[in-house]
C-alpha cells in the first residue's frame, strides 16, 4: 500500500467530478436567473414601469361645469347653477368607532339622514370612486352650509362645497329640446360617442344635451396624488383646473317659443303635466330656407331642473305615464299620427307632378264619392261642384282628393306616397335630437306583407289610398315632418334638414365653430304646379270661403295654410294647421298640432295665428275659427 | 473505463505529524474577501435607498445596523479564520447539543413576531438560533459524516446523517421558519454528497423526498392533517399562478417582479416608487434583490449576483484545496448553505421559486444572517489558510 501522504493528490477523481457536476448546476441556474431578469428588465421593463406607475398615481377628477345653451340672439336657455353641497373627506373622518358613530349621528341630525344611510353612502361611492370625496347630500339650504361650514372643528372630514347643477331657467319651456343629464352609464361609456368620457361624468341623455354633449362636456380637470401601499395619500401633484364645456348657440328664437307656450295653453293644452292633461299637442316654426328650426315645443311639459339631480323612481315612473301626459316625449318629432287635410298640398303635389291632372284640371264635387261600395263623403256633405286644384285647397274638397286618390291608385309606382316621401314624410328628417320617429306613409307593398304575416285582416285595397290622399288611414306623420314638406313646397324643392345647433362658442359668445347641418336633398317640382299649390293655400287662410280664412281675418300679412283634422279612433278629433308666411328677411313655415282640439279651424289654426304674430311683430290676438272643415 | 466506485480516500485527517506554526501570517483568500466586502458593501447601498422613509426619524436605522453587524462579522471571519478548524471536530457533540437547545429554548423563551417565535430579544439585536443552527449544523454534521464514512456503510451513513439533520430541521419548521429547516436539509445532503455517498443512495433520499412533498402539501391536507400552516402552503404554490390572487399569497411575488421589471436596464434610483412607497414588502429583508432590480436595474443586479457568483466558485475552489476531509465538508457545507439560500431567495424575488422566507445571505438585513454567513466564510477562509499551509509545508505549491 503507497502511503497516502507521499503521493499527494489535491483531489480525488470522485471529488473532483461532484465539485464540476456542482459546478454545472451553479452555472446553469445562474443562466436560468439571467435569463429570467433579461426577460423581465429589458424585454417586458415598459410594461413593469407603466405597472409600477399605475400602482402609486390616482388622479382625482375635478368635474368641468358643462358649457351654456342660448337662444339665437344669445340668451340663455340652460346654465349652470352653482349649489351647495355636503362632502364627505374619508380620509380625515374621526376614526372607526364610537367619535365616527358620534358625528354620523350629529351629520344626519343636520341633513335629515339616518346615520345608517351616511355609513352606507360613503361606503358605496367610495367603492365606485377610490380617493375621490363623498358627495353626501346635493343642493342643501344655505342655513345647512352655513352651519357646517361655521363649525368644521364640530364636523372633521365633513365640508360644504359648492358645486355646479345645472339649470334650465326657462323651466317648462322647451323642455323636451333641451333634454336632460344624467351621469354617464356603463353602456355609453362603451360608445365611441362618449370616448374619453370619465366614469362619473355628467352627460347629456337626451335631446340637444346629448346631441352636442361633445361640445356641452367640458374637459374636466385632475388633480394627481401619490399615494403608497396602503392607500394613503403621500402627496398631491399639480392641478389640472378643468375646462368649462362650450357655449352652444341655437337657433331657438325665445320669445317665438314662449309665444308657442302661450299659444297652446290658449287652445287648451296644459302647459305642465299632470292628470288632467287630456288635449296634447306640439308645435314646430322652422325657416323654410335653411331648416333652422325656430321653435319647437311639446305639451304638457315638465321641468328639467328635476333632473339636475337624481330623480326619485316614482317621479320618474309619472313622468313615463300616460294618464299624466307623457311629458318626456317631444311631440314635434315623436308624435306620428295621421294628418288630416294638410296632407292634401302633398297629395296635389303628386298629382301634378306625375300628370294625374293639370292646375286647370275640373273634378266635380257631388258631395261623395263612391268608391266600390263604400261611399266616401265631404264632411257635412258639401258639394263644392266643378272645381281645380287651387278651389279644392281652399275649401279642402274631400272628394276632389278621393277622386285623386282613386285615380292615383291604378298608376303605377305608388304615386302619392312616392311623393309623400320624397317631400320628407315618412322618413327620417335628421333634425339634430336622438330618437326622431320615422312614421309611416302606407304603401300597398306594406299592407300586403302585414296581411301575408296575419298582422292585419285585409290587404290594401282602393279605400286605402283614398283614405291617404287627404291624410287619413294609416298614414303617420310627425309636425316636424310636415314643417319639411311644406318648406319644400315653399323653397321650391329643397328638402331641408331641420335643426337646432347653430354654432359653437366660447364662453363670451365669440363663435368657435359653425355647426353644419349636413347637405340638403333637393327634388324637382314644376314651377306652375308649385304657384297652383301655394295659391290655393293662400286662399284657404285668406279668401272668403277659405277653411282658416276667419282665423287670418285681419292679420295683415300674407299666409298660406292649411288646416287638418284627423280622425282618431277612440277620441275626438286632432287638429293640425300648417302653414307657410313668406317673407324676404324672415319667412317662416309652421306645424301645429293638437290631440283632441277638434277641426284644424277651432284649435290649431287659431294657435298659428297667435305663433305668427309674435314672429312678425304684430298684435298676438287669439282668433277661434268657424270651419268645420277637415 | 471508469474506475470501479470506491469510498472517497481519506486525507490527512488527523495531522499530527504537521508542525504547529503561527497561521496568523497566511492571507486570506482574495477573490473571496474581495467577494465578501463587496456584497456588504451593495447590502448597505441598497439598505439607504430602500429603507430612507421606513422609520420617519431615522433614516439610516438598518444601514448604520447593518453596517455595525456587517463589521463584527468581518471581524469573526478574520479571527475564525486564523485558528485551525480540525480542532473543532472533536466539539461536535458539545455543537449538536447547543444547537438543538437553542433552537428548542427559542420556541418557549423566544419573542413572538408575526405568529412566529424564531429569536431571542437581546439588547441591540434579536439573536436567531436558527441561523446558527446552520453553522452548528454543517460542523457537527460535518465531523459526524468524517467519523462515518470510514465504516463503508452508505446506506448506514446516509439514514443517520439526514436524521440529524431532519430533526432540527423540523423543529425549526414548527417555528415556523421553513426557510431554514430547507437550509438544514440541503446542508445535509450536500455533506453526504462530498464525502462521496453512492449515487444509488441520493436516488432513494430524492424519492423519498418526493414522496414527503406530496405527502406535505397534498396527501396530508386531504386526509385533514395540518403539517404545514395554511399559509405556507399557499406560499408555496402560489408562484405556480401569482396573478392567481394578486391580492393574497401572489401580491408579493408580483409586487416584486413589477419592481424588478420597472427596473429595466440602468434602475430607476430615487425614483423606485415600488420600493419607496412600500409597495414592495419586506424590501430590506426577503426583496432586497427586488430593490436592486428597482433602484439599479438590469446592472446592479449583474454585479450582485457575479459577485454571490464569485463566492461560490471560490468556495467550490477552496473546498478542493482542503487538506482533509472534514475541510472539504466544511467548505462544501457553507458553500451549499450560500448557495441554496442566494437561488431559492433570488428565484422567488424574480418569480421562478416559491416563497420561502429565505434571506439573501449578506445581503438581507438582519444581524443573525449577516453574523452567521461571515462567520461560516470565516471557515471556509480557515479551510483555504489550512489547505496553503499545509501544502507549503509539503513543498507544494496550491495553485488557487
Amino acid at each position: 500500500m503507497i502511503d497516502r501522504e507521499d503521493r499527494f493528490v489535491p483531489v480525488t477523481p470522485q471529488l473532483a467530478f461532484r465539485v464540476a457536476l456542482v459546478g454545472v448546476v451553479a452555472v446553469t441556474i445562474f443562466a436560468l436567473i439571467f435569463f429570467r431578469l433579461w426577460f423581465l428588465q429589458v424585454l417586458s421593463g415598459d410594461q413593469f414601469l407603466a405597472t409600477a406607475n399605475d400602482n402609486r398615481v390616482r388622479d382625482v377628477r375635478i368635474p368641468a361645469p358643462r358649457g351654456d345653451i342660448v337662444d339665437r340672439q344669445g340668451r340663455t336657455l340652460v346654465d349652470n347653477r352653482i349649489s351647495s353641497a355636503v362632502v364627505i373627506e374619508p380620509e380625515k373622518l374621526p376614526p372607526p368607532g364610537r367619535e365616527r358613530t358620534a358625528l354620523y349621528r350629529r351629520l344626519g341630525r343636520v341633513l335629515t339622514m339616518p346615520p345608517k344611510k351616511i355609513r352606507k353612502e360613503i361606503k358605496d361611492q367610495r367603492a365606485v370612486l377610490p380617493y375621490s370625496d363623498v358627495t353626501l347630500k346635493n343642493d342643501v339650504s344655505q342655513v345647512v352650509y352655513s352651519y357646517i361650514y361655521e363649525r368644521q372643528t364640530d364636523f372633521p372630514g365633513v365640508k360644504a362645497q359648492t358645486v355646479f347643477l345645472r339649470s334650465y331657467p326657462r323651466k317648462l319651456l322647451g323642455a323636451q329640446l333641451f333634454g336632460t343629464v344624467g351621469e354617464i352609464s356603463p353602456d355609453e361609456l362603451k360608445q365611441s360617442k362618449f370616448r374619453g368620457v370619465n366614469q362619473g361624468t355628467i352627460v347629456g341623455k337626451s335631446g340637444v344635451e346629448y346631441t352636442y354633449d361633445r361640445y356641452l362636456r367640458g374637459k374636466d380637470g385632475a388633480r394627481r396624488i401619490y399615494i403608497d401601499a396602503l392607500g394613503r395619500t403621500k402627496n398631491r401633484g399639480p392641478e389640472l383646473p378643468p375646462d368649462q364645456g362650450k357655449q352652444v348657440r341655437l337657433s331657438i328664437d325665445l320669445d317665438l317659443q314662449k309665444a308657442g307656450q302661450e299659444a297652446m295653453e290658449k287652445v287648451g293644452v296644459l302647459a305642465e303635466a299632470g292628470p288632467g292633461a287630456v288635449k296634447r299637442g306640439a308645435f314646430v316654426a322652422m325657416d323654410p330656407t335653411n331648416g333652422e328650426v325656430l321653435a319647437m315645443g311639446s305639451y304638457p311639459s315638465f321641468d328639467p331642473n328635476v333632473f339636475a339631480k337624481p330623480v326619485k323612481p316614482g317621479l320618474f315612473k309619472k313622468l313615463n305615464s300616460n294618464e299624466f301626459g307623457a311629458p318626456l316625449v317631444n311631440r314635434a318629432i315623436n308624435g306620428a299620427y295621421p294628418t288630416g287635410s294638410t296632407f292634401k298640398a302633398i297629395t296635389a303635389i303628386a298629382a301634378l307632378q306625375s300628370g294625374l291632372i293639370t292646375p286647370e284640371t275640373i273634378i266635380n264635387d257631388g258631395g261623395s264619392l263612391k268608391v266600390g261600395n263604400i261611399t266616401f263623403n265631404n264632411d257635412n256633405n258639401v258639394a263644392y261642384g266643378p272645381i281645380a286644384v287651387r278651389k279644392a285647397l281652399q275649401v279642402s274638397s274631400d272628394v276632389f282628393f278621393y277622386t285623386l286618390g282613386v285615380q292615383a291608385n291604378g298608376e303605377g309606382g305608388d304615386i302619392i306616397q312616392t311623393w309623400a316621401k320624397r317631400l320628407g314624410v315618412g322618413r327620417a328628417t335628421g333634425i339634430d335630437l336622438p330618437g326622431e320617429f320615422k312614421g309611416l306613409v302606407p304603401t300597398p307593398a306594406w299592407r300586403d306583407r302585414l296581411f301575408k304575416r296575419k298582422l292585419t285582416d285585409r290587404p290594401w285595397s282602393i279605400g286605402d289610398n283614398v283614405n291617404f290622399a287627404v291624410g287619413q288611414g294609416d298614414l303617420q306623420a310627425t309636425p316636424l315632418q310636415m314643417a319639411v314638406a311644406y318648406s319644400t313646397i315653399a323653397n321650391g324643392g329643397k328638402v331641408v334638414r331641420p335643426h337646432l345647433g347653430r354654432r359653437v362658442e366660447d364662453g363670451a359668445g365669440r363663435a368657435l365653430q359653425e355647426i353644419e347641418p349636413g347637405s340638403a336633398r333637393r327634388v324637382s317640382i314644376d314651377e306652375g304646379n308649385r304657384r297652383a299649390v301655394l295659391d290655393g293655400l293662400r286662399a284657404a287662410a285668406g279668401e272668403p270661403g277659405g277653411t282658416s280664412a276667419d282665423v287670418f281675418k285681419g292679420f295683415g300679412r300674407e299666409v298660406m295654410g292649411k288646416t287638418g283634422t284627423a280622425e282618431r279612433p277612440g277620441q275626438a278629433n286632432q287638429s293640425w294647421y300648417v302653414a307657410y308666411a313668406p317673407d324676404a328677411r324672415r319667412p317662416i313655415v309652421t306645424a301645429v298640432t293638437v290631440e283632441q282640439g277638434g277641426y284644424g279651424a277651432e284649435a290649431a289654426a287659431p294657435a298659428t295665428r297667435y305663433i305668427l304674430a309674435e314672429w312678425f311683430g304684430l298684435k298676438k290676438s287669439f282668433v277661434k275659427g268657424e270651419s268645420k272643415t277637415t | 473505463m471508469p474506475p470501479p466506485v470506491s469510498p472517497t480516500p481519506i486525507r490527512s485527517v488527523d495531522q499530527l505529524t504537521e508542525p504547529r506554526r503561527p497561521s496568523f501570517t497566511t492571507p486570506l483568500d482574495p477573490l473571496l474577501t474581495l467577494a465578501i466586502l463587496g456584497l456588504c458593501a451593495c447590502s448597505l447601498l441598497t439598505l439607504v435607498g430602500a429603507t430612507k422613509e421606513d422609520i420617519s426619524d431615522a433614516p439610516y436605522y438598518y444601514v448604520y445596523r447593518q453596517g455595525a453587524y456587517a463589521a463584527i462579522g468581518i471581524v469573526l471571519m478574520v479571527l475564525l479564520s486564523r485558528f485551525d478548524y480540525s480542532r473543532l471536530r472533536e466539539l461536535r457533540y458539545g455543537l449538536y447539543a447547543i444547537m438543538m437547545v437553542s433552537i428548542v429554548a427559542v420556541i418557549g423563551a423566544g419573542s413572538t413576531t408575526r405568529g412566529s417565535k424564531r429569536a431571542f430579544e437581546l439588547p441591540f439585536f434579536n439573536f436567531q438560533p436558527s441561523e446558527l443552527g446552520k453553522l452548528l449544523l454543517i460542523l457537527a454534521l460535518a465531523a459526524f459524516v468524517v467519523g462515518r464514512i470510514r465504516r463503508g456503510n452508505d446506506r448506514d451513513t446516509t439514514a443517520r446523517t439526514m436524521l440529524l439533520a431532519l430533526v432540527p430541521a423540523m423543529i425549526v419548521i414548527a417555528q415556523p421558519d421553513l426557510g431554514s429547516g430547507l437550509v438544514y436539509i440541503a446542508i445535509a445532503v450536500a455533506l453526504l454528497f462530498f464525502a462521496g455517498i453512492s449515487w444509488k443512495q441520493f436516488a432513494a433520499l430524492f424519492a423519498l423526498g418526493a414522496m414527503a412533498i406530496v405527502i406535505v402539501l397534498i396527501a396530508a391536507p386531504a386526509m385533514g392533517v395540518e403539517v404545514l400552516k395554511p399559509y405556507q402552503v399557499d406560499r408555496l404554490t402560489a408562484f405556480l399562478n401569482p396573478s392567481d390572487d394578486p391580492a393574497k399569497q401572489g401580491y408579493q411575488q408580483s409586487q416584486a417582479r413589477i419592481a424588478i421589471g420597472a427596473g429595466q436596464r440602468a434602475g430607476r434610483g430615487d425614483e423606485a416608487t415600488q420600493t419607496r412607497n412600500n409597495f414592495l414588502p419586506e424590501h430590506h429583508t426577503d426583496f432586497i434583490f427586488a430593490v436592486v432590480g428597482e433602484t439599479y436595474g438590469f446592472i446592479g443586479v449583474a454585479v450582485v449576483l457575479s459577485l454571490f457568483a464569485l463566492l461560490i466558485w471560490r468556495c467550490m475552489r477552496i473546498l478542493t484545496m482542503a487538506k482533509n476531509l472534514y475541510g472539504v465538508l466544511i467548505a462544501g457545507g457553507v458553500l451549499s448553505m450560500v448557495a441554496f439560500q442566494v437561488f431559492v431567495n433570488v428565484g422567488m424575488n424574480v418569480g421562478i421559486m416559491p416563497i420561502t422566507g429565505v434571506t439573501l445571505p449578506l445581503m438581507s438585513y438582519g444581524g443573525s444572517s449577516v453574523l452567521v454567513t461571515l462567520m461560516a466564510l470565516g471557515l471556509v477562509q480557515s479551510v483555504y489558510v489550512q489547505g496553503r499551509k499545509n501544502a507549503s509545508a509539503k513543498g507544494r505549491v496550491l495553485v488557487d
